[in-house]
């Protein structure tokens, strides 16, 4: 309601446009040219100016990557205030994050607002993948953004996992076992991997400190820094052209990124925090029950929905794959294809002059589906079989 | 093997009471037992485990069933043998003196047990802690009554609780005399109607007590704590508790509502009228949960066998009924709002966890129904009702917080929708600009 | 042509004035109502936070006498921490085995007791007289300096 009635003031103020606005101007214009003389940001100016986006019937996906910053922007801001009261151990961690949700103001909010947007942001960032796959932005020279891009979805998933454990609940409790007995299985380096994850031979008190140290400086770091040189090389190289659109002469107009574009942006932006927020007031964050490590596992445990293909995938192998264990054939497909991921614009290069494959875009349309496919029979399953 | 045959004719004998031969064949061996200088006489006396093996082979059960069961008796497990009851008082020899003794008469077995058991210093040897008086408790039974002075030998004997021959120790579940296995031990004889023909005692005492509140915690839920046939009749002194003293049985265990019905005034009222105290209203082998329906309903005639619906004390249950339905009430809504809160994802477990405390007021606001007084019951569920307002505000608030938080919602959607739209018209805006200069540019 | 550019000029004025108020008067409440409740969330709430499996008593060591006993909230469930008579302190579980009263600390008998059907315990939780079929379950009871903290026993 206070928002409300300061909100009126506010508009009142800008609608006078009166002198004080004017003068409010004035201020706000010697203090940039003060700040300008000292750090020389005008010389961006350029940059900014220069910075245009083409214009097609594609041009819907560019705002996918942007709307993926946002959240994790999003993600960076509540996360630093769920630390405020978060605390790191098996003997705190699930009554601090109780005691968040019931005592501090709006402590739910800020709780679900990280827990939905992070699965927002995961799914944005799959979106912004394969629209970019079959747009084939990947093209030279735009490599290193693809790729920073895979180590970025990478940084995602491995943040989502971490953060899954951090309420200490028994679901996410179980998860994790079985999570972290999955590279396990990986011959010679599999049980030193597991232990590095879990920090000792079971998940414990010891894999939550770690897990808490990942999700909130280690991986923020990496990703901040891959962020960084993304964003920097699309600002570099502009926006990618698909080649459907180049067939036809390129993009017939364009648009300038700033302020016509990022408006757009924001307008998402507005609809996403508009949309969590909506979420969080109507389906809260659960908590469920504080995780025991000698109670019986319940039924019905299942990974965060974006590891879901995984997890299915490895429950649907049979035991044994060739002489090998079917477990470590799965782990290994899906290393390769990590692998042939991050690769993929090397590895989609056709000879100079000839017309580009479709073979790429099959193999993407082919991964979507099978992971909405796998996705749903995870869900579908009985939890029981 | 001379030293075997003797025992063996001898039972044959006392059992079979048949053949001259063997009669005379006994006669013989005791004849020459005493001839024989007193160092001889010890070898070659019987000792219990020839009785065992012989017996073991015997082709009638009652002979081989003695023989069978009792390496499970606790008797044999602390070193007695068959010759410590049929022979010689505790010793395992035959004591030539006392001669073999075979079944005891039933009207001889209390003095039979009671040669050890009443004997403080011997059974100090065994079990220092227990008791020596259960056979004088017995002559005060109904059964050691009958015994004794009517000659009644069909009345219960020491046996027919603890089986000889299989007698195990009270805390053995597989005794007769476990808690468990009293009531099937009792109703061996008081649940059927032959044996009790003729005695003026009902035979629906077992099975009453199967369906009361005591026996479905003792048989159902296996608390082994709740009281059994023997709790109220006593064990070796059974026989049923005077009206006067039914108050003191209860008041064992229901010590606090034992206390209030003193304090009543009903206790003298009820002697006076010789109404057996608690079971009066409660009954006795058939005692069911008792319900705050008690205290008005019609059918449940309790209050109503000596009270009017409209007199003094009938306005008091009714009062009665009244704070404690109105406590359950607060309890229920208290309890139906905060689940209702968390069901919309509220977080309201300390409320829940106060809430509890309801449980105390209610258990003894109830117990105060015993006073008959309901300045009493009101005073127990004072606390009661504190701790419901309590969450009943506690919840109430989860659900404004609740709403406030829909309305904070609307609050931010507005805002971030008009922030969309005024961008959308900006950016409409710009485009038209954009392509008015463009028109200029080209015109 | 140039009356309806002018015209067209000074509506083009008056919407982009009404568009700009627009985004001024929306932006200034959005950010309010961004801003309220993260200022709300950072002031510290009126209750202290507790926390469970192990707790750490709202009460210091000190003062709690010989031969006392106090309640506690161990998670959802009462608590009960008493001081023997010769200065040991034990923790139980304050919820009576019969029918889940609340019990107490009885300082004249040196006993547990639960008021609602007299159940007796001694001071190692065990049932002594009266209805009670169980011990109370018994915690851990830790002190580093002042502070009592009270664990499940594992």
């Amino acid at each position: 309601m206070a928002a409300n009635g300061e909100g009126n003031g506010g508009g009142r103020g800008a609608a006078g446009g009166t002198t004080e606005a004017r003068g409010l101007r004035g201020v706000v214009a010697n203090v940039i040219a003060w700040l300008d003389d000292r750090v020389g940001f005008s010389a961006l100016k350029p940059l900014i100016k220069k910075k245009e986006v083409p214009i097609h019937k594609h041009s819907f996906w560019y705002y996918i990557g942007g709307m993926a910053l946002f959240l994790f922007l999003l993600q960076v801001a509540t996360g630093i205030m769920l630390l405020i009261y978060y605390r790191p151990s098996a003997e705190g961690a699930f009554e601090s994050v109780q005691f968040l949700m019931s005592d501090v103001r709006f402590g739910w909010l800020i709780r679900s607002i990280h827990s939905w947007g992070a699965n927002l942001m995961i799914f944005m960032a799959f979106v912004h993948l394969f629209s970019v796959m079959l747009m084939k932005a990947y093209r030279k020279p735009r490599e290193l953004t693809w790729m920073t891009g895979v180590g970025l979805l990478f940084a995602a998933l491995f943040l989502g996992f971490t953060g899954y454990l951090l309420p200490w609940n028994t679901l996410a409790f179980f998860a994790t076992r079985v999570g972290t007995e999955i590279p396990g299985v990986l011959p010679v380096v599999g049980p030193f991997f597991r232990e590095i994850l879990r920090g000792g031979d079971d998940v414990s008190g010891a894999t939550l400190t770690r897990f808490f140290a990942f999700h909130v400086s280690f991986l923020p770091a990496v990703a901040f820094g891959l962020i960084g040189i993304h964003v920097l090389l699309v600002q570099k190289h502009g926006m990618s052209v698909p080649p459907s659109v180049e067939a036809q002469g390129g993009a017939k107009r364009s648009i300038k990124f700033f302020p016509q574009f990022l408006m757009r942006d924001l307008v998402g932006w507005l609809a996403a925090m508009a949309m969590l927020a909506a979420v969080a007031a109507f389906w809260p964050a659960h908590l469920g029950v504080k995780a025991d490590p000698f109670a019986a596992a319940p039924a019905g445990i299942r990974p965060e929905w974006y590891f879901m293909f995984m997890f299915q995938t490895l429950k649907l192998l049979p035991a044994e794959i060739l002489g090998i264990e079917g477990e470590l054939v799965g782990i290994g497909a899906f290393g390769i294809a990590g692998v042939i991921l991050f690769l993929v614009p090397f590895l989609d290069r056709p000879k100079p002059g000839a017309k580009p494959g479709k073979l790429w875009t099959y193999l993407t349309y082919g991964a979507m589906v099978y992971i909405i496919v796998l996705t749903w029979w995870g869900y579908a399953a009985s939890p029981t079989n | 093997m001379s030293t075997r045959s003797p025992a063996a004719h001898a039972s044959g004998v006392s059992v079979s009471g048949g053949a001259a031969v063997l009669l005379a064949l006994v006669l013989t061996a005791l004849a020459w037992c005493l001839l024989v200088p007193g160092l001889l006489r010890a070898q070659a006396l019987p000792v219990s485990e020839d009785c065992v093996s012989c017996h073991l082979k015997l082709p009638d059960a009652r002979l081989s069933q003695p023989a069978e069961s009792y390496p499970n008796d606790i008797h044999s497990q602390i070193g007695l043998g068959c010759l410590s009851c049929h022979g010689s008082g505790g010793s395992d020899v035959l004591d030539p003196a006392m001669g073999f003794l075979h079944a005891p008469e039933r009207k001889n077995i209390p003095a039979l047990c009671g040669r050890c058991h009443s004997d403080g210093a011997f059974m100090r040897q065994f079990d220092p802690s227990l008791r020596t008086d259960q056979v004088a408790e017995y002559w005060t039974s109904v059964h050691g009554k009958l015994l004794r002075s009517e000659n009644d030998t069909s009345v219960a004997t020491c046996v027919d609780c603890h089986p000889a021959h299989d007698i195990r120790a009270p805390s053995d579940p597989t005794s007769s005399v476990y808690p468990k296995n009293v009531p099937q031990t009792c109703g061996r004889c008081h649940s059927d109607p032959k044996r009790m023909a003729g005695r003026g005692i009902p035979t629906d005492q077992v099975a009453k007590y199967t369906s009361s509140v005591h026996g479905k915690l003792l048989l159902e839920k296996g608390d082994v704590s709740a009281p059994v046939c023997n709790t109220c009749h006593g064990n070796h002194g059974a026989a049923p508790p005077g009206l006067s003293s039914v108050r003191n049985v209860c008041g064992n265990c229901h010590t606090v509502m034992a206390e209030n019905f003193d304090q009543s005034g009903h206790e003298r009222l009820f002697a006076d009228q010789d109404l057996p105290g608690c079971a009066t209203c409660h009954n006795h082998h058939d005692i069911q949960p008792a319900s705050d329906e008690m205290l008005v309903s019609r059918t449940e005639t309790v209050c109503r066998k000596c009270h009017e619906e409209a007199d003094t004390a009938g306005m008091q249950f009714l009062e009665i009924k009244g704070v404690l339905d109105s406590l359950t009430h607060a309890a229920d809504s208290a309890r139906e709002v905060l689940d209702h809160a968390e069901n919309l994802g509220m977080e309201v477990s300390t409320a829940l966890f106060e809430l509890q405390d309801v449980t105390n007021a209610e258990t003894r606001s109830r117990n105060a129904i015993h006073t008959f007084s309901a300045a009493a019951v009101r005073k127990e569920a004072a606390p009661g009702f504190e701790v419901t307002s309590n969450a009943l505000t506690r919840g109430d608030d989860a659900l404004a917080e609740h709403t406030y938080r829909r309305e904070g919602l609307a609050v931010f959607t507005l805002f971030v929708l008009l922030l969309m739209t005024g961008l959308i018209l900006k950016i409409r805006a710009g485009e038209s600009e954009e392509a008015r200069d463009e028109q200029h540019s080209s015109s | 042509m140039s009356e309806t550019a002018r015209e067209e000029r000074s509506g083009g004025l008056t919407r982009k004035r009404f568009i700009d108020w627009l985004l001024g008067t929306s932006l200034g409440g959005f950010v309010l109502a961004v801003i309220y409740p993260v200022v709300r969330y950072w002031v510290p709430p009126v209750v202290a936070e507790s926390a469970v499996s192990s707790v750490t008593l709202p009460f210091k060591a000190t003062d709690v006498a010989d031969n006392t006993g106090r309640i506690f909230k161990f998670g959802s469930k009462p608590g009960i921490l008493i001081k023997t008579p010769s200065g040991e302190l034990r923790a139980f579980n304050a919820t009576c085995t019969h029918l889940s009263c609340t019990v107490q600390f009885r300082a004249d008998i040196e006993n547990i007791w639960c008021a609602c059907h007299n159940g007796h315990y001694d001071l190692n939780g065990r049932n002594i007289s009266g209805p009670p079929p169980r011990p109370l379950d018994s915690y851990n009871v830790n002190v580093r300096g002042d502070q009592i903290i009270v664990s499940v026993k594992t």
